[in-house]
């Protein structure tokens, strides 16, 4: 009853921010509800027992994703200009979520222990982490050896991201900076903050 | 921000606490919840939290963009190299057994050296990144002020323009 509880919760208030979310039209309180989004789901992944994936959900999702959003809002206006809903786009994105809540159904209960993705190579990983690898965090012996090479595709990723980004921006080493613009600038994403509150 | 006293002096405590906390779950990942991922992130906020309250500039001389550009390839390289280290000792492509003699004490190395590679990686890209970004004011800035004296004093000399 407990867990059901925290569960209903948190997924409640999952499913508040994002409406809310879809209503707001000022980009700060936007970023700030993904934010709280990330952070709220980083907390039902812990209830779920996966503290890995609600660490990184945490530290990525709420926290860079959210600076770097923030640093984006300096250059863009404040507010989202207002449209009407497109039709296609909500009439694929609602019967998605229709089929996703009819094949719920099919789910193995959870933690089953003779659910198909327990049966398959995780009893291998989980004994053999311990007894071969030595390593008592099995997500990390599942991340860095026995699944070392689709790892090495994600850190690529990453790579490869950064490089694009950098080259979208680029000129940015070229500009003559001077100290006082960036400081002024660095100050700017702040002051984003400090001219919604004066505002709201 | 960076008047305020309070601001900087927390700021102060605080950024090698959160390095410190980074590189423990960079190291802890074998035990505990964490990694190289997770590390490289929190890493990367305590050099955010550098800029934010410190200034961009500041930030940039704590930590070089060139240094961190040869961090990024360079995670990526040791993850790599591991893998190739571990071909040049006969086995196949990150098998890390072949690394050292003792299976086990093979796999902690091969994973701290991978997960390591991920961390540099991952806190280079999220510093680069943010710098990026948050310099791309300065950088509008300038080539409007630019385009503004070229276009009052076009033809004599413009003070200070190098762009």
């Amino acid at each position: 009853m407990g867990m059901f509880a925290v569960n209903a919760f948190l997924l409640l208030l999952l499913a508040i921010i994002a409406v809310v979310a879809l209503r707001v039209h000022r980009l700060f309180a936007l970023v700030m509800l993904s934010g709280a989004f990330s952070l709220t789901a980083a907390a039902q992944f812990v209830v779920l027992d996966a503290v890995d994936v609600a660490f990184t959900e945490a530290a990525v999702g709420a926290g860079i994703s959210t600076v770097l959003a923030l640093a984006t809002l300096s250059l863009v206006p404040r507010e989202e200009k207002p449209h009407a809903i497109a039709p296609l786009p909500a009439i694929i994105a609602v019967a998605t979520g229709a089929l996703l809540m009819v094949s719920i159904g099919d789910l193995p209960q959870f933690g089953a222990a003779d659910a198909p993705v327990h049966v398959h190579v995780a009893p291998d990983y989980i004994s053999g982490s311990a007894e071969k690898i030595g390593v008592p965090n099995v997500v990390t012996s599942v991340l860095a050896s026995y699944r070392g090479y689709d790892t090495l595709g994600e850190t690529v990723v990453i790579f490869t991201a950064a490089i694009a980004v950098l080259l979208i921006l680029a000129g940015w080493t070229r500009a003559p900076y001077r100290r006082e613009d960036e400081d002024r600038d660095t100050q700017g994403t702040r002051s984003i903050e400090d001219k919604q509150e004066d505002a709201g | 921000m960076q008047d305020d006293p309070v601001i900087r002096v927390v700021a102060k405590v605080l950024i090698p606490a959160i390095m410190l906390f980074a590189l423990y779950v960079q190291f802890h990942g074998d035990y505990g919840p964490g990694g190289g991922f997770q590390a490289g992130v929190i890493f990367a906020a305590a050099l955010v939290l550098n800029a934010v309250v410190f200034g961009l500039h500041r930030a940039r001389q704590v930590w070089p963009m060139r240094y961190n550009l040869m961090g990024v390839s360079a995670g990526v390289v040791l993850y790599g190299g591991t893998g190739v280290w571990s071909m040049l000792a006969g086995a196949n492509y990150l098998d890390y057994f072949a690394l050292k003699a003792d299976p086990k004490a093979a796999q902690h190395l091969g994973i701290l050296l991978v997960e390591f590679g991920v961390g540099l990686t991952v806190a280079s890209v999220m510093v680069a990144l943010f710098f990026a970004f948050a310099g791309r004011l300065t950088h509008i800035r300038l080539v409007a002020k630019t385009a503004a004296h070229e276009a009052t004093d076009s033809g004599t000399s413009r003070p200070g323009d190098a762009a």
